[in-house]
């Protein structure tokens, strides 16, 4: 194979919550240029029109099996735009603990499963801290997820008592939730959260999540991975590996982030060139130049779902949105820099564009924080008083439900006419990382990510590329819906 | 590159999602509070390739699938989340496997006369599922039956090499439990014809109803009812619960530890039949005809029904009635009086 402009086609990839193909042009050992495509389109929003507006809270979910929770939430949300319902403060408690179990079980799930078993690859075996990385990390019999699976799915117990199941929920509704909470159960919940704390502060981070929480800055975060051998957390194991594979310097995205805020916890905004400035969903649109579908570019207020297959400009069924036309990336870094959480912002004034290092950081640093904001969540439930205002009549019109995903920012706009479903349009967390080109040309934020990416000589699945695809934590199955 | 072989004891699995939302391989995860891979093992059960749990990908992962296809590798059992996608216009275009250039439905075509088992893992590669709701805008289909109707993706005739039909691990998504213990049986070479129902779902849980184990239990004897969310009443009448129809035992032994749909207030979908996706009114309301539930709960005669409902309803204590309209325990039982020392 000759180094100089070949083109490769990757995939399958896998750990990436559905389908997603990467096509590489490779110039001198590195990415030039990326092209990112959604192979797999499912038509959640053609099913969803011309349903009763109450379906979106059955239909919406089963998008997606890994973010079912921040469907119905977005979906809840959209339906409450239209008929607004005092949502008791109970229903309020609980709906957060539910969605922070699903984004806390998730950047577990992302880090054990899905990111840290390529750095146990064979292709790493001559690097000193490899026997480690196998030990911990390998896909399958690694000790973290033999640690740490077993602790998520008891963490997932809190889904069973406040939410029925998981995933694929219904009790997560316009006016609060169905589900109530007695005294005996909040208890329980308490017991929950310790135990998972506790796997945590064992495993992952060696370390107290309130010490991770507080790291402020980049000597901070140096010190803090010094200060123990790197075999102690898997945290700390994962910085020492970054530091000796440079994953600060691969995987710069476009610099823009998104939040709309979560929990009360996370503040909302647009962080760009250092600066914070309000998210207005007004100013989201989605291009559709490389997509497979018709049309050009529209608000999802008045979006269409119209497949193209032979659109020759085409080349992914994913659409491209844009913010006041701009690229922008979403996630666990963006919701953490907006919020202005020290360390994001450290990390951001060093590399505006983050980086494969950044993601993940920030991932695990938001698991430290969410945490202890869910026990106190749970201390403040009172047993006795409701979970759910009665449901009200719905208006005509349109509305948009906004929910933060661990991966990102999720938006339903939904339109009612007739008492039916006449609109929905769903922007999911990688539909932002992941799109195509725009009109413009201007490349999806992977796609700027992945490029400058090493190709080393016979990779057919270049590792780094892995690496920055995986740092997003992408989902491809809500990508496209 | 060839995937090492198997010793031959084990029984390799090879998990594909076709169309699907990744939700039956995220509900296994949590099988037996351990994880889907533990379990598995437990009984020899090998994953050749998974695609959210296995290390390879790319051209690794292809010439894993094609040493399946091509017999090099042993198949035992073909795992399929997901509807198959026939559209559009029968290309299959609308999910092409990644790196292949062929649509997926083409690579289950030709892994499944391989296999000596296939199962279909949740309600989309059962029956079609969500993606087929509606006007079905992909073509989807589940593995061997369309809703209702046999055939399918692979067809009516198709039978996998051990003579079974497509084992329908229906359920949206299907409980842990089912997977792994179906799974287990099969390579335990526990399953054979009679262990199936008629739509090829497991009578190992599908022999059950959903409402068995129900906790509203009493609400339900007294036709007691829930009037809208977090009321503790029975979600039967008005809130579209159809547990009383559906196969299942969710409600006997629970799922993440705790829950239930019911228990967690909203009604049961019937996720694991055909055409659950397409209900004739909203999932969240009860169909009625001159004021009786359209759906009745099943082997019981209408004209039973409606009789022993309303003598039920004229027996119903004051603390079930008002219990059902509440979200706590406003009435407790009465309890006998002390005795006066």
């Amino acid at each position: 194979m000759t180094l100089s402009s070949t083109r490769l086609i990757v995939g399958p990839f896998n750990r990436v919550e559905g389908d997603l193909e990467v096509t590489l042009d490779v110039q001198d050992g590195r990415v030039a240029e990326a092209r990112v495509n959604a192979p797999l389109y499912r038509g959640f929003e053609q099913i969803l029109l011309g349903r009763p507006p109450s379906d979106a809270l059955v239909i919406a979910p089963r998008i997606c099996g890994i973010c079912s929770v921040s469907q119905s939430v977005a979906s809840a949300r959209a339906l409450a735009g239209l008929g607004p319902a005092a949502m008791p403060e109970n229903g309020t408690l609980a709906t957060n603990l539910i969605l922070a179990c699903e984004n806390a079980a998730d950047h577990l799930t992302h880090f054990m499963l899905f990111f840290a078993p390529d750095l146990a690859r064979s292709c790493y075996g001559g690097r000193p801290w490899f026997a480690a990385a196998r030990r911990r990390f390998a896909a399958g019999d690694g000790e973290c997820a033999r640690a740490l699976l077993p602790a998520r799915a008891r963490f997932l117990h809190l889904m069973g008592l406040l939410a029925g199941k998981w995933p694929h929920s219904l009790a997560l509704q316009p006016g609060g939730v169905t589900k109530a909470v007695d005294p005996g159960e909040k208890i329980r919940l308490l017991s929950i959260l310790a135990e998972f704390r506790e796997a945590l502060e064992t495993h992952l981070f060696a370390d107290s999540l309130e010490a991770i929480a507080a790291l402020d800055g980049l000597p901070a975060l140096d010190a803090w991975a010094d200060a123990a051998p790197p075999e102690a957390g898997d945290f700390r194991l994962f910085l020492h590996i970054a530091r000796d594979l440079d994953f600060t310097g691969l995987g710069a995205g476009p610099g823009r982030f998104i939040s709309s805020g979560s929990f009360g916890l996370f503040a909302p905004g647009v962080w760009a060139q250092g600066a914070s400035t309000p998210f207005d969903p007004a100013q989201v649109s989605e291009d559709h130049a490389h997509s497979w579908m018709e049309g050009a570019i529209l608000a999802p207020a008045v979006g269409k779902t119209i497949p193209a297959p032979d659109k020759p400009e085409g080349y992914s069924w994913c659409k491209a949105p844009r913010l006041d036309g701009q690229v922008a990336e979403v996630g666990a870094l963006a919701r953490q820099v907006v919020d202005g959480h020290p360390l994001a912002r450290a990390l951001n004034a060093a590399r505006p564009g983050g980086s494969v290092h950044d993601r993940v950081v920030a991932r695990l640093l938001e698991l430290a924080r969410l945490i202890p904001a869910m026990e106190s969540w749970i201390r403040a439930i009172r047993p006795a008083e409701p979970f759910c205002a009665p449901p009200s009549p719905l208006g005509e019109g349109a509305a948009v439900g906004l929910v933060e995903a661990a991966r990102g920012t999720l938006g339903h706009w939904l339109g009612l006419h007739n008492g039916r479903i006449a609109q929905y349009q769903i922007v999911a967390p990688t539909t932002w990382n992941f799109s195509p080109r725009d009109a413009q040309g201007n490349p999806g934020a992977l796609e700027i990510a992945l490029a400058g990416a090493p190709v080393l000589p016979g990779e057919t699945t270049p590792v780094a590329v892995q690496h920055v695809v995986r740092s997003f934590d992408p989902c491809m199955v809500c990508t496209v819906h | 590159m060839v995937a090492p072989s198997p010793p031959p004891d084990t029984y390799n699995v090879l998990w594909l999602q076709a169309a699907s939302c990744g939700g039956c391989t995220m509900a296994a995860l949590a099988a037996d509070d351990t994880g889907l891979l533990r379990s598995m093992a437990r009984f020899g059960i090998r994953l050749l390739w998974h695609p959210s749990l296995s290390e390879e990908s790319g051209a690794e992962a292809l010439a894993v699938l094609e040493d399946c296809a091509t017999g090099k590798l042993r198949l035992d059992c073909l795992c399929v989340e997901g509807s198959v996608l026939l559209g559009p216009n029968g290309s299959g275009r609308f999910q092409m496997l990644s790196g292949s250039g062929a649509p997926m439905k083409d690579w289950i075509a030709r892994l499944a006369p391989k296999a000596r088992h296939v199962v279909a893992v949740g309600s989309c590669a059962a029956f079609g599922g969500m993606p087929a709701a509606g006007h079905n805008p992909t073509d989807a289909r589940g593995l061997q039956y369309s809703g209702w109707d046999p055939g399918g993706a692979l067809g009516k005739a198709f039978r996998a090499g051990s003579g079974l039909p497509v084992v329908n691990i229906a359920g949206c998504a299907p409980h842990p439990g089912w997977m792994i213990e179906t799974l287990a049986a099969l390579a335990l070479g526990d399953v054979s014809a009679e262990h199936l129902d008629a739509l090829g779902r497991p009578r190992a849980y599908a022999d059950h109803l959903a409402h068995h184990g129900c906790g509203r239990n009493e609400f339900y004897e007294f036709k007691a009812s829930a009037a809208r969310p977090s009321d503790r009443g029975c979600l039967m009448e008005n809130l579209g619960c159809r547990a009383t129809q559906a196969p299942g035992d969710c409600n006997i032994r629970r799922w993440n530890g705790y829950g239930s749909c019911t228990d967690g207030g909203y009604a049961c979908i019937n996720c694991t039949s055909p055409a659950f996706e397409t209900p004739s009114g909203p999932f969240q309301e009860t169909a009625k005809v001159a004021g009786i539930p359209v759906g009745l709960p099943v082997d019981m005669p209408k004209a039973w029904f409606v009789a022993l409902a309303a003598l039920s309803k004229s027996a119903t204590p004051q603390r079930v009635r008002t219990n059902a309209h509440a979200d706590h325990v406003i009435v407790p039982p009465a309890r006998k009086p002390l005795k006066s020392p």
